[in-house]
């Protein structure tokens, strides 16, 4: 009988183990062996760090958008129909279309999304950069910005930790540009004592905030915020008005992995941290965000994790024990402005270290951008 | 004795102290929670949120092989 293996999540970790899968089990797929089917609830498949550069207008949305059909090996069977439940004991996926996919293997790869609603007037008053939606709203009001408080706010979990650092440095740039800095006061505010979560990074960014005349507050975990004067309030006590509030939400875990039972209380799923199997599940490998693993969510992240997870996968199929680990691997880029950037990488065991700020690893950033489609196609 | 325990070893990024304010604004309160952390800062960290925001440090200490740090914090506000 063949083997059936589900993917639900079409995003980085979820696409990059499909066609990893497509590549390795190619005889047996088209022996009929094994099956490999992605179900994922949109058709698109969108570069999400473009969101950073899409906010001052420097690409389109477009630009980054391909069909999720296109990103596919032959041999990966596509369904764009949201996954609404996951059934543990009857090993199925049930979707909004009404069909039930039997597995014996289940990849979940279902991401985060950001929920506003965990702060009283955040929904209301906030423009966020972490959606399509979100950075082509803000674009405008960052481009037609003729000066006043711009204020950025960080809540936790949150992906991609080194983005509200690089947009503050990209507004610095990108007002300088447009010659009203004088005019723009950035407050950039975190949730700890120091600029950023790695303090490396955060020992790196202090000096170019002194420089560049950003302001900034640690220790700064909103509490509620007041849409019509527009002032956010901390929980530590402080309260900062501001004209444009540019906030990182509180993400959650899926829908589906919350209304299966699977998740935590945010939504994400236990996973064992080295072979990244759904703790109490010998069939559900979970993958990128969908882990409440204490790492980065981050497409790094979500890359390493599905070569993990392809091999262990493999060896399942094979009849091995999955042996083959994640090492905790998260690498980034961090712009630091619009023409240079650093580099940082990082695993369980070894603190990032970042690079020397270069032109270089800005143009790197930029090369990555394009041939990310190629690490999808599993050919990175 | 702690209610929780987040395990944050192995975190450099979002790192320990954003996964115990993550936690704890989800808890109830007088709820204990105990972060466990193989970052020689979180001993420093931690202590130093807690006191900002007004929460209890319960205990600061190396586990007894040295290789991590477990640090409890009580929810009282």
């Amino acid at each position: 009988m063949a083997k059936n293996i589900v993917i639900v999540g079409g995003g980085s970790g979820g696409t990059i183990v499909a066609n990893h899968l497509a590549g390795e089990l190619k005889q047996q797929i088209s022996r009929g062996d094994t099956k490999v089917t992605l179900v994922t609830d949109t058709p698109n498949h969108v570069y999400q760090p473009s969101f950073l550069y899409i906010t001052i207008n420097q690409v389109r949305l477009e630009d980054y958008t391909r069909s999720e059909k296109s990103l596919l090996k032959p041999g990966v069977e596509l369904l764009i129909d949201p996954a609404v439940k996951i059934d543990t004991a009857g090993h199925t996926v049930a979707t909004a279309g009404g069909k039930t996919l039997p597995y014996d293997i289940l990849v979940i790869a279902t991401g985060s999304y950001l929920d506003p609603t965990t702060i009283p007037g955040l929904a209301e008053a906030a423009d966020v950069f972490y959606t399509a939606e979100g950075a082509e709203k803000l674009r405008d009001k960052i481009v037609n910005f003729a000066g006043g408080t711009i204020l950025m706010t960080v809540d936790v979990p949150h992906k991609c930790p080194a983005a509200p650092l690089e947009l503050i440095f990209i507004l610095d740039d990108f007002y300088r540009h447009m010659g009203i800095r004088d005019k723009v006061n950035l407050i950039y505010t975190y949730p700890i004592g120091r600029l950023h979560s790695l303090e490396p990074v955060a020992n790196f960014a202090a000096p170019e905030f002194e420089k560049r005349g950003i302001n900034s507050e640690t220790f700064f975990n909103v509490e509620s915020v007041d849409p019509q004067k527009k002032v956010v309030t901390s929980l530590e006590g402080s309260e900062v008005p501001f004209d444009v509030l540019i906030s990182i939400p509180a993400h959650r875990g899926a829908h589906v992995v919350h209304d299966s039972g699977l998740g935590d209380e945010d939504g994400f799923i236990p996973t064992n941290r080295y072979t990244l199997k759904a703790d109490g599940y010998d069939d559900i490998y979970v993958i990128g965000d969908a882990t409440a693993l204490p790492i980065s969510k981050a497409g790094s992240t979500a890359h390493y994790q599905a070569d993990v997870v392809t091999a262990n996968i493999i060896s399942q199929i094979n009849g091995l024990p999955p042996s083959r680990f994640y090492d905790g691997k998260v690498a980034c880029f961090v712009e630091m402005g619009l023409d240079k950037a650093t580099f940082i990488s990082f695993d369980y065991n070894n603190p990032p270290v970042p690079l020397p700020v270069s032109e270089m690893i800005h143009w790197f950033k930029l090369s990555f951008n394009e041939i990310y489609w190629l690490s999808q196609r599993g050919l990175l | 004795m702690a209610d929780k325990v987040v395990d944050a070893r192995g975190s450099y990024c979002p790192g320990p102290l954003m996964e115990l304010i993550k936690t704890i604004r989800k808890a109830d309160m007088g709820t204990t929670i105990e972060v466990l952390s193989s970052d020689s800062g979180s001993a420093r960290d931690i202590p130093e949120w807690a006191k900002k925001t007004g929460q209890e440090l319960v205990y600061n200490e190396k586990a007894q092989d040295g290789e991590y740090w477990k640090i409890a914090v009580k929810k009282v506000k």
